[in-house]
């Protein structure tokens, strides 16, 4: 897979617990332009081992010079977004991949309703950017808990004008998702990203409200749940690995020595999937990419962020 | 290389030739006795110096020649080239990366200046200059894609990804092997495979296009196809079909060797930044037999490969009425003699 070597030029405090890191590349040339709506993988090396986490960029696609990413720093994560606040500084390399678009726009969509919930706001900066030099119709709605809370609102209120709508919990308001959605014309096309209950929330009353279900667009990483630890087998490298408690199955994998293909890392662009040999015992799926028919089936799995409780579990790779 | 441009023509007195150097490195397709139809994908990346993977884009001795047949043939139909209203994106996406390609890997002959959005372009070989600003909309009066695809060879199609499949919504093909852009542009992916036999069935094109949905920026991929063309013809397109359909007529014991060629293509495919778009590059290589069996490997290859082809293979690729007489010409060269896996010439 291709990287790029970044340096950090920038770190800023946007909330109390976002921060705002602005990215060059380290050989001061241009970044790849990108699409609204991509994300980068961030490669960390913590205390030896590596963590990959997918981040949202941020800004105008058309300013190449530096890549703009926001961390939400997770308590009770497996240390990627602490390391990012606490350790990550001016001046700190890492490497990311090339852009990867798992939420682009619909091009030929009449008019885009986007709704954003707390960080989930950060896929839209690029979105919104790209939907301005469209001059495409669209409106932003985006909840957050209390006004210190609220990242990026204040640009976003002067960028986007009447188009910019903001709730918050503090002060009791709330998106009205079945009034917001019940009355768009046709050729709309909603987009949302955010908790998970905003997500399904919004993908069940746009389902309810019959809009077609290519017309419904969601972005949500999952954070690989830590769990039980467990062995795996791969059956062409011919290796046992223990995947422990905090470890993905896709970190073991690689921790291991193995070579496996990956992008987004976090259950939605399917790229990492691999074929269960044998299993006995239950697995774990976590993903949003395979079916429901799928998971049933236990003929594959997304070692990125499920899990497995088994006896035996067989793994072609 | 340095790379002297010849003249020579693709239609009416077919004056083209390959170069000894052109016949070394011509991409021969068949690694193994036997074909059958696989995805064969690989990265693109770059290959040994002088080989047509050298670099993204290939630049051969045809180039001036066949910029000159694409200009005829869009001259005759500009219908070969479409492009629906929201790939603009996409179609500056496809002019930044031929002209950064081109003016890198062959700086003799292109260069490219950027001061910001204000870039001036020098194609050396076609005596042309151009100033334009980047992300407006037009190059030279015309579209940005239709003005740098005719001067890069092959032909162009840029796929829209949306709803988890691939659209054709803009291209430039006037070097085609008989299918037609006017009639596929916005179709999706299944509709325009749907004729490919034995692929369907075999999952091949659903493994395509669930590989290519995941295709990324930065990772090109390539693989090659092929077919048999009578004559050195660049546009065998079902529009023009009256004017080269019946060459197939014209094949006799005698003539075999000059009038039949191997046509083969690269396709390459690259995730387009701005516009998330996929360019879907078809370049396409001739060789006529007399040349091909200049290589003794490559003639007992081919001559299995073709005795060996499934029928409905040798109809859809439009062989059917001169194949006997090729296999028959070709068995000639083919000892029997055991040979390595691999595409090498030599």
């Amino acid at each position: 897979m291709s990287m790029l070597d970044v340096k950090v030029a920038s770190v800023e405090q946007v909330t109390p617990l976002i921060k705002h890191f602005t990215l060059i590349k380290e050989d001061g040339s241009d970044f790849p332009a990108f699409s609204g709506g991509s994300h980068i993988v961030v490669s960390l090396n913590i205390g030896g081992r590596v963590h990959r986490n997918p981040y949202s960029l941020m800004g105008a696609p058309s300013e190449p010079g530096a890549y703009h990413i926001s961390v939400r720093k997770q308590e009770q994560s497996r240390g990627g977004s602490v390391f990012m606040h606490e350790v990550v500084d001016v001046g700190t390399t890492l490497q990311i991949t090339y852009p990867v678009n798992l939420f682009s726009l619909a091009k030929l969509g009449r008019k885009h309703i986007l709704i954003a919930g707390g960080i989930g706001i950060t896929p839209f900066m690029s979105q919104i950017a790209d939907l301005k030099r469209m001059g495409a119709s669209y409106e932003l709605h985006y909840a957050f808990r209390s006004p210190e809370h609220g990242a990026f609102a204040d640009q976003l209120s002067a960028e986007c004008g009447h188009q910019f709508h903001a709730y918050t919990d503090s002060n009791g308001t709330r998106i009205d998702l079945v009034a917001l959605l019940s009355t768009q014309p046709l050729g709309t096309h909603v987009y949302v990203c955010g908790p998970s209950t905003m997500v399904a929330a919004t993908l069940d009353t746009a389902r309810h409200l019959g809009w077609p279900e290519n017309h419904i667009h969601s972005e949500q990483f999952l954070a690989p749940p830590v769990g039980a630890p467990f062995t795996i087998e791969l059956a062409r490298s011919k290796i046992k690995v223990q995947v422990p408690a905090e470890m993905s199955m896709l970190e073991a994998i690689e921790a291991a020595g193995v070579d496996a293909d990956f992008l987004c890392r976090g259950g939605a662009c399917g790229r990492c999937e691999l074929q269960v040999l044998e299993s006995e015992g239950e697995l774990l799926h976590h993903d949003h990419f395979l079916t429901d028919a799928e998971k049933a089936s236990c003929k594959k799995i997304m070692p990125c962020v499920s899990r497995a409780r088994c006896d035996r579990l067989v793994l072609d790779i | 290389m340095t790379l002297a441009f010849k003249q020579e023509t693709f239609r009416e007195d077919y004056t083209y030739s390959n170069s000894p150097a052109a016949i070394k490195r011509f991409p021969f397709p068949f690694p193994e006795d036997q074909y059958m139809y696989s995805v064969n994908i690989e990265p693109h990346t770059a290959g040994k110096p002088d080989s047509i993977c050298e670099f993204a884009l290939d630049v051969d001795e045809h180039y001036v020649a066949e910029c000159h047949d694409k200009a005829m043939t869009l001259a005759i139909d500009p219908a070969r080239y479409q492009a629906l209203p929201h790939m603009m994106d996409a179609q500056w996406d496809f002019v930044e990366l031929s002209m950064e390609s081109l003016s890198r890997d062959y700086p003799e002959h292109f260069s490219l200046h950027k001061d910001g959005v204000n870039w001036t372009w020098e194609n050396k070989p076609l005596a042309l200059k151009e100033s334009f600003v980047f992300g407006s909309k037009t190059i030279a009066g015309i579209d940005p894609f239709e003005y740098i695809g005719r001067q890069v060879q092959g032909d162009f199609v840029l796929l829209d990804h949306r709803d988890e499949t691939l659209y054709a919504d803009a291209g430039i093909v006037t070097s085609q092997a008989d299918w037609s852009l006017a009639f596929n542009v916005g179709m999706s992916w299944k509709e325009w495979h749907g004729p490919v036999p034995r692929a369907t069935e075999l999952g091949v094109m659903d493994r395509a296009l669930k590989f290519l949905l995941n295709l990324q920026l930065g990772s090109p991929v390539r693989r090659l196809n092929w077919t048999m063309t009578v004559n050195p013809r660049l546009d065998t397109s079902p529009e023009t079909y009256p004017q080269w359909g019946s060459d197939r007529n014209n094949v006799n014991p005698d003539n075999v060797g000059d009038l039949v060629h191997l046509r083969v293509e690269l396709q390459a495919l690259f995730r387009l930044p701005r516009s998330n778009a996929i360019v879907f590059s078809i370049r396409c290589y001739l060789i006529k037999l007399d040349e091909l069996v200049t290589y003794p490997r490559w003639a007992k290859r081919l001559h299995r490969v073709q005795k060996t082809m499934h029928s409905d293979l040798i109809e859809y690729k439009g062989m059917t009425k001169f194949h006997p007489m090729m296999v028959d010409w070709l068995s000639k060269f083919d000892d029997g003699a055991e040979l390595a896996v691999g595409t090498q010439p030599e």
